[in-house]
């Protein structure tokens, strides 16, 4: 079996956002880019199938639409350790446009899994999984937080209201996972990083295609109000704020 | 980081090290450091990432990477914990360098690749209780009877040469040669060998969770073959060990003081006095500003050293500024940072409190700042 991640390259989850050129674009000076982190849990997966099934998995590839700049972040996908990697030389616009440029990677070659994260931790669009398997008419599953192989099937879990709900299907599928995935993300060794720099990293151009949306502006959050401090002995106080500053009662 | 020396694969080391040293260390860093124990647990997995053996080849097991790689990963382990620095520079610059730099061939395949994948440790038995900057007033003798080294002596503050998973020690001696001359030659001593006795230090005020021994030889008998490097050659054998173990020490200085600015910058934008985050009274501000600065200029010149090392060019005089800077810097930051924290960074509740003990070995381990001043100064013509 051949299993493909789709990875994000996404701002690091501690950077503080900030915008250029009326609110139009975003100010990467200072970023430090990483694979988003629902990705590089299902590649931590990806590769301990692999090791719990010698033989059964025959290659993880990963794939990421994005300009060169983003091959650093590849790199780091190569170094935990995927086999190979696809760039789609594109900076991608929507959910639509990365879905259908992974779908037709997908066409080309024979992959049996396709994992991508639940969402991208900057955007949040939770799109391109479905969309990727509307586009393919392959099975998918959402929210997934398991998967092994059983047999002639992989067996899923994801988690429902009250519950989890497991779930055995054939391939190819699309595994839209969320955290839970693995435990952890697997850190790089030194000899991962080594061996990553002679790894293929396969460059590919996009297929042309409509955006169906119209990108306008972005807009900070409303800023946090001060914060009120009330001496726990004076509720009168308190409910004096909540009632006639607050608005809350 | 943006740097002009750094490519992409040093970046992707320090982040990798980073995200292990935040994961794995820095959790239990002060439980070990408060109980004085050492964790042959988080040792291998130190070894699994591959931070023993850094820049030995493939061939023994070692990962193959330039001499810059191994610093930003001191650094980075440093930046969350001295002790756990001090295993992996110790592992590296003094256990496993002496055998890969002048080791046979057959030395190099039976102990490199235990000690490049971090299941065994390996000390350098150089210091002694009369010999610490006076390096050549060494008292332990070999004598080469019957086939074999007999040796006698002690050495002292001697890293990760008794732990557990401790199996020996190179061991610098007076081997005078056949006309009484005075002469120094490194000798391999495994762990176990009757006559040797290698005894763990305790109550040390910094590096507690570090292995550090106290070495005894009394008619210690080992093969002739357990010479390391040429009869005559201890001393270039030590001096080259110490000009690479100075890169290593210039490290744990910058890591510990980047550690330890972080800190001292998060709480001065959290901690609140006269109605504004400290970081925004002047007095503060300019503390902060002087520790960036010397943090800035002390990575500029350990990047420079290892550079000249990778490059094959002459880089003694550089590693030692390197060492002399970074350890003071180190002492500057950890200091002023202690001074921030208020009365809050004299707890052991804030990790600022083991990082101020921990840089004070820097300024004396591996030739003390005098010594550095001493060995610079002979490289600018004095």
């Amino acid at each position: 079996m051949k299993i493909l991640v789709c990875i994000s390259n996404v701002p690091d989850t501690t950077t503080k956002i900030k915008f250029l050129n009326n609110n139009t674009t975003f100010d990467s000076a200072g970023v430090q880019w990483i694979i988003n982190p629902w990705d590089e849990l299902a590649l931590t997966r990806a590769i301990e199938l692999k090791e719990a099934h010698a033989g059964a998995i025959e290659n993880i590839t990963v794939v990421n639409i994005g300009p060169p700049t983003t091959e650093p972040t590849i790199r780091k996908a190569l170094a935990i350790g995927a086999d190979n990697a696809i760039r789609i030389n594109l900076d991608p616009k929507d959910a639509y446009s990365v879905a259908l440029q992974l779908s037709e990677i997908i066409k080309k070659d024979s992959f049996d899994i396709i994992l991508c994260g639940i969402e991208s931790s900057d955007y949040n669009g939770t799109s391109v999984g479905g969309m990727l398997s509307e586009l393919l008419d392959y099975p998918s599953v959402s929210a997934v937080s398991f998967i092994d192989i059983d047999g002639d099937q992989l067996k899923l879990k994801r988690e429902i209201d009250g519950g989890q709900e497991i779930i055995g299907i054939s391939t190819p599928f699309i595994g839209i996972v969320q955290k839970g995935i693995a435990k952890d993300a697997r850190i790089p060794n030194m000899r991962g990083i080594m061996m990553a720099k002679t790894k293929p990293l396969q460059v590919v151009e996009p297929v042309s295609t409509d955006l169906y949306t119209d990108f306008v502006s972005f807009d900070y959050p409303k800023a946090k109000a001060a914060c009120k401090k009330v001496d726990p002995e004076n509720v009168k106080e308190l409910v004096n704020l909540l009632h006639n500053e607050a608005k809350v009662i | 980081m943006e740097h002009p020396l750094l490519n992409e694969q040093h970046n992707l080391i320090r982040e990798s090290v980073r995200d292990f040293a935040e994961r794995e260390i820095k959790p239990l860093a002060k439980e070990l450091d408060a109980k004085q124990q050492f964790s042959v647990e988080l040792t291998h997995k130190m070894g699994d990432i591959g931070l023993f053996g850094m820049v030995v080849s493939e061939e023994y097991g070692g990962q193959g990477l330039d001499y810059l790689s191994y610093i930003i990963a001191v650094e980075e382990i440093a930046r969350v914990d001295g002790s756990h620095a001090a295993t992996v520079a110790a592992g590296n610059s003094l256990g496993l360098n002496p055998i890969y730099y002048f080791g046979n061939e057959e030395q190099k395949k039976k102990y490199l690749p235990d000690l490049c994948s971090g299941k065994k440790l390996w000390g350098f038995g150089l210091t002694e209780p009369e010999a610490g900057s006076d390096s050549r007033n060494s008292k332990t003798t070999a004598k080469l009877i019957d086939g074999n080294w007999v040796i006698n002596g002690s050495k002292i503050f001697i890293t990760n040469a008794s732990s557990e998973i401790s199996i020996g020690s190179s061991i610098q001696t007076v081997s005078n040669d056949e006309n009484g001359k005075k002469e120094f030659t490194t000798i391999i001593v495994e762990n176990g060998t009757p006559g040797f006795i290698a005894k763990t230090m305790h109550d040390k005020m910094m590096w507690r969770a570090s292995n550090t021994a106290e070495l005894y030889f009394d008619e210690c008998k080992v093969p002739e073959s357990n010479i390391l490097g040429k009869r005559g050659d201890g001393s270039k054998i030590m001096l080259s060990t110490l000009d690479l173990g100075r890169l290593s020490i210039g490290a744990m200085g910058l890591g510990l003081a980047q550690g330890a600015f972080e800190m001292a910058l998060k709480y001065a934008q959290e901690r609140v006095q006269f109605g504004k985050p400290i970081c925004k009274q002047q007095a503060i501000a300019f503390k902060l500003a002087d520790m960036a600065l010397k943090i800035e200029l002390a990575r500029n010149l350990l990047y420079k050293a290892c550079w000249l090392k990778d490059n094959h060019k002459p880089f003694e005089k550089e590693a030692a500024m390197s060492k002399l800077y970074c350890s003071e810097v180190a002492k500057f930051v950890a200091d002023e940072a202690v001074q921030i924290h208020g009365g809050y960074g004299l707890m052991k509740d804030y990790d600022i409190e083991r990082f101020y003990r921990d840089q004070r070995l820097l300024q004396i381990g591996e030739g003390t700042s005098e010594i550095q001043r001493l060995v610079i100064s002979r490289y600018i013509g004095c």
